[in-house]
């Protein structure tokens, strides 16, 4: 039906582009130009790829990702910057610095002695792997790593306790440096077990937040144990 | 009014009994608070992990195939506890009472290692740090004593309990499941059951590992003979039904051993941990070493200018 109503208007008006067909290109007009076509290179910063920056700049990424999550523990906050982008460069060199500074005489000392490098560094991995395991086991959903990574970095408050601990000695050993000493620690303690706490305790189902704050607690309590004792040989 | 007494919840015995009857049956178990219901359908709360739908389907083909040993749901069903459920567990192994067996009455079918190793962990840095203030404490007016951590404690004190919590469960379980071959009237109880029953028993010892530090010695030695009593009529309360119809011998013999090794490692901990000094014996040391693998160590340190501590030589 349109068809019909088309053609049947088509024959009383102008057809369209009648004109069209009279037009010629005469043959002395040179018709030249250029066309170009740019070619699609990409320039290699657009992809992005890591292989070809400077070592500096791998560098300060990852340094400067470890200096944010230890910006996070010292002030909490409920964000999960922590545990999405969870790495293992900050709670190593926490541990590493921890137990260099923990580890008490010689081995061939015949007194009893503080805790050895090895002792220490094994408490930290050894006991952050069975609060995972044990958080995992209670039916939390957090990652193993994301765990391990939280649990590490909130050995930094601890690490400066043990900082201001060694200069105090530097000082003195009375009294009045071992209660000062006793109220950093106790300070430090109470803010790693509350940072750690406010990271991990949403992952927990519940009813069951006790069952997997208490060897978190346990934990660093006992670091904090270690780091009091300390005396310097 | 009668009938609101009839509403009110009453304990049922029988319960208890039916229990031991069926030991396969997973139980449904509603608190005094009424606050919450716990149901045996394995791992229950990962309602935001991917495997939920394999679990759902499971549910929903109406059989559910046991995990495998190699799986990490296997153990999952070991932690299936909350949080008052394991306070009422310590509680219940802190006041034991005559008529509530632990295995049945506490546990009912649903044993868990949470439990047992936590307090085992706490028990030992307890130990351990209890045994090393008491040790500052006592030669702290000792001009010649030197402060030292010693670390080395937490090593040996998680040896002995570990072992201790692990290994005689083990003994006992294989005890009883020989008896059970041999005489017919003997049962027993799932080797899980017992790992519990040994962990939550030594959840004595941590408050009265602190109250250990009071240096007043008939004390210390009346908190021995309690927290041996609590413990071990925990022990002895629990296994009293499975064994009492057996032979009059054996009988008296498994409980003999079990309360000995009991009070050993009570003692082996008061003595090693909480040692008294031994001031100026030249050079005379006496060793008694004990079967239950801990050490009384009786010795004097031949250096009298450096600390009065007496270290253990192996």
């Amino acid at each position: 039906m349109a068809a019909a109503e088309g053609s049947g208007a088509g024959g009383a008006a102008k057809p369209l582009f009648a004109g069209l067909s009279d037009v010629s290109i005469s043959e002395d007009i040179p018709v030249e130009g250029e066309i170009t076509v740019p070619v699609g290179s990409r320039s290699p910063d657009e992809d992005y790829s890591t292989l070809d920056e400077p070592v500096r700049d791998t560098i300060m990424r990852d340094l400067k990702a470890v200096g944010k999550k230890f910006v996070h523990v010292m002030y909490p906050k409920k964000s999960s910057a922590l545990l999405r982008d969870w790495d293992l460069w900050g709670p190593l060199v926490l541990c590493v610095s921890l137990a260099l500074m923990l580890q008490g005489g010689s081995a061939d000392s015949k007194e009893d002695g503080g805790p050895q490098f090895a002792e220490v560094f094994v408490i930290i991995w050894f006991g952050a792997v069975v609060i995972t395991l044990n958080s995992k086991l209670l039916g939390g959903t957090i990652s193993f790593f994301q765990s391990l990574c939280v649990l590490g970095y909130c050995v930094l408050p601890l690490t400066v306790a043990m900082l201001v601990c060694r200069l105090v000695l530097l000082a003195g050993s009375g009294t009045v440096s071992f209660i000062v000493r006793l109220i950093v620690v106790m300070a430090m303690f109470a803010w790693s077990t509350l940072a750690s706490t406010a990271f991990l305790a949403d992952s927990q189902p519940p009813n069951r937040k006790a069952l997997v704050i208490y060897p978190i607690f346990l934990f660093y309590f006992v670091i904090s144990w270690m780091i009091l004792t300390f005396t310097a040989q | 009014m009668a009938a609101s007494d009839q509403l009110r919840f009453h304990e049922f015995d029988e319960a208890a009994d039916l229990l031991a009857a069926t030991p396969d049956a997973t139980t449904t178990s509603v608190s005094e608070r009424q606050s919450h219901v716990a149901l045996d359908v394995g791992s229950s709360y990962d309602e935001n992990e991917e495997g939920d739908e394999s679990d759902k389907t499971e549910l929903l083909s109406g059989q559910k195939q046991p995990p495998s040993f190699w799986t990490f749901e296997y153990y999952q069903a070991f932690f299936d506890v909350d949080t008052y459920q394991v306070l009422d567990r310590i509680k219940g192994s802190l006041l034991p009472l005559p008529g509530k067996n632990f295995v049945r009455h506490y546990l009912r079918n649903n044993p868990d290692l949470y439990g047992p190793f936590w307090i085992c962990t706490t028990l030992v840095f307890t130990l351990a740090i209890s045994g090393n203030l008491s040790n500052f404490l006592e030669k702290h007016g000792n001009t010649s004593f030197r402060y030292s951590p010693q670390f080395h404690k937490v090593t040996i004190a998680g040896v002995a309990i570990y072992c201790y919590a692990g290994l005689v469960p083990l003994a006992l379980w294989g005890y009883l499941q020989w008896r059970k071959g041999v005489c017919l009237n003997v049962a027993s109880y799932t080797l899980l059951e017992t790992v519990c029953v040994y962990g939550y028993s030594l959840s004595v010892y941590i408050p009265a590992s602190v109250l250990w530090l009071i240096p007043v010695s008939w004390l210390q030695w009346l908190l021995i003979a309690t927290a041996m009593t609590l413990s071990g009529s925990v022990l002895v309360l629990t296994f009293w039904p499975l064994i009492r119809l057996d032979s009059r011998a054996a009988t008296l013999a498994a409980l003999t051993i079990v309360l000995a090794l009991h009070a050993l490692l009570a003692v082996g901990c008061k003595l090693y941990f909480f040692q008294k000094p031994v001031y100026a014996v030249p050079l005379h040391s006496a060793h008694t070493k004990a079967p239950g693998g801990a050490q009384l160590l009786t010795a004097s340190h031949p250096r009298l200018n450096s600390s009065m501590t007496t270290p253990l030589r192996f």
